[in-house]
């Protein structure tokens, strides 16, 4: 695209975008890391996961402020007030998602790793692969500008739903095999939940994407599955 | 004229497409909303010419009726060209050619039998800087009224001066020193004055030529509010540099560029997501 006649307009909306992407680096990256100490139980790769949500905090401040800034000087208008709308959005859910990576690395630190949870976690092993591709895609959609890509991650929001639906029936299942099992596996259970959100949160940023890029708001009847509707498997009473 | 209605209600659910920026051949004018339900002022085919030199290339545009229509563009572009054209101000450059049709309801303006000055009675004009006459207060309203014979008498066109100044939003702030000049009023109530005197002569369309960019912000709001509530009972047209003053009072926005009518559509679409790359550029400031 052109650049503006104002060349101070295109550093500020380019400083406004680096920001953007460096704190989707550290969110991106807080979310593998407070998986990792899930299945492994590192302890201070966690509590370094809970130190950097901070910084996570302040950048979402800053680029809030930065944005509203921007608006107050260049009254944007077009693809730009669009982008720097979308930036505003975006950031927040990637605040949201430090969060949540954050949940899940102090629950690491809870349940610590041994062998027994590690067996049990693998299912939430496969969803936290799924969501952070999701979450990936769904930035480098943003960053891209690509529709393609971005209706790709709306499209497999199901998949983590059903994947989220499936491995909380799979954790109660081991609940009622062992009832020692029931503190680990309620901790892995929200961790569970918290990665299912941070999809939600993928497909948030995808729709910005299409925003972004088109000026069209993607319609809500996004394909979802309600977990509500898992059934609870009955346990074998004693007669 | 090739005119291409790109579609507004994309099919929901799905992924809407990618806008189709620069797809419209040049001299085509892309419209994105579908026309005015009603349309006060028509304009087929308009080519203007001043001397050997072309203004505007075959323009079509409806005016929807009691509605604010913005034309925007850079410098030059024609914007104030058309706008004159709707009121037949371009009479008076002896250069200026016009072809094509511009119509108000039914009745084609540049028919030889229109009376030039009772069309600009229907059709009135507000300037870019407040030019009220060297008259009194009283006397710049009723100036309009009595040449147009339009008071029977003295008590009927002092009701025309209090409603016209009440609707101009000025009543209360002059209504003790109606006999002063209007010359002595603030810029920004000189130009709600000179709205009291459009209003006067109860015309069916303003024409706005830049009501504001001679006003300060506070006196520009004012005249904004006006222009909004004007709009329950008149069809305005406003030409501005402003494109913040465009998306706060009109409900169409047309774009001009090099004579060219490029867009035109909601002015909500407009500013956030125009389809033609010319329009983008030129809302986002990106023009050269």
């Amino acid at each position: 695209m052109t650049k503006h006649i104002v060349t101070a307009f295109d550093t500020d909306l380019r400083d406004l975008l680096l920001k953007l992407a460096e704190m989707a680096g550290w969110v991106e990256r807080s979310v593998e890391v407070a998986v990792d100490a899930l299945m492994t139980g590192a302890r201070d790769e966690a509590e370094g996961v809970i130190a950097n949500d901070d910084r996570v905090d302040e950048s979402d401040r800053e680029i809030e402020s930065d944005a509203v800034l921007l608006i107050a000087r260049r009254q944007p208008m077009g693809d730009d007030l669009r982008v720097i709308v979308s930036s505003m959005r975006v950031s927040q859910d990637l605040e949201r998602v430090g969060d949540l990576a954050k949940n899940i690395a102090k629950r690491a630190l809870i349940i610590d790793g041994s062998f027994q949870h590690r067996k049990l976690a693998r299912g939430v092993e496969s969803l936290a692969r799924l969501v952070t591709s999701q979450l990936k895609r769904s930035l480098e959609a943003f960053v891209e500008r690509d529709t393609d890509k971005a209706d790709e991650v709306w499209r497999h929001d199901a998949e983590v739903d059903a994947l989220y639906t499936s491995l909380f029936r799979e954790l109660l299942t081991y609940m009622m095999e062992d009832p020692r099992n029931i503190s680990a596996c309620t901790h892995l259970l929200f961790c569970a939940k918290n990665l299912e959100r941070i999809g939600d949160h993928a497909t948030n940023i995808a729709e910005r994407a299409i925003y972004t890029r088109t000026g069209e708001m993607v319609a809500a009847d996004r394909p979802k599955q309600d977990e509500l509707g898992v059934d609870v498997p009955e346990p074998n009473l004693p007669n | 004229m090739s005119t291409q209605i790109a579609e507004t209600a994309e099919p929901a659910a799905t992924k809407p497409a990618p806008s189709p920026v620069n797809d419209v051949a040049p001299g085509g004018t892309t419209i994105t909303d579908t026309p005015p339900e009603s349309v006060k002022m028509k304009g087929v085919g308009v080519n203007v010419f001043y001397g050997d030199k072309q203004a505007l290339f075959d323009i079509d545009l409806d005016i929807g009726e009691r509605q604010v229509t913005s034309l925007i563009g850079p410098s030059g572009c024609g914007k104030s060209t058309f706008l004159r054209c709707l009121n037949r101000m371009n009479d008076t450059i002896d250069s200026c050619r016009i072809e094509g049709d511009i119509t108000i309801g039914e009745q084609d303006i540049y028919d030889p039998s229109i009376d030039v000055v009772e069309l600009r009675a229907r059709v009135g004009m507000v300037f870019q800087k407040p030019n009220p006459f060297p008259k009194s207060i009283f006397e710049n309203i009723a100036y309009g009224p009595r040449i147009h014979g339009l008071a029977d008498s003295k008590s009927d066109l002092e009701e025309i001066v209090v409603t016209s100044l009440q609707k101009a939003g000025l009543f209360e702030e002059v209504k003790d020193r109606l006999e002063e000049p209007g010359t002595g009023l603030s810029g920004g109530q000189q130009q709600r004055l000179c709205i009291a005197r459009a209003i006067a002569t109860s015309p069916e369309v303003m024409l706005m030529d830049e009501p504001c960019s001679a006003l300060d912000p506070i006196a520009t709001a004012k005249v904004e509010e006006l222009i909004d509530e004007l709009r329950e009972n008149y069809t305005i047209v406003i030409v501005t540099h402003s494109m913040q003053q465009a998306a706060r009072v009109s409900q169409r926005t047309a774009f001009f560029h090099l004579g060219v009518l490029v867009e035109v559509g909601a002015t909500d679409q407009i500013f956030t997501n125009p389809r033609d790359a010319r329009t983008r550029d030129y809302i986002t400031g990106r023009f050269g």
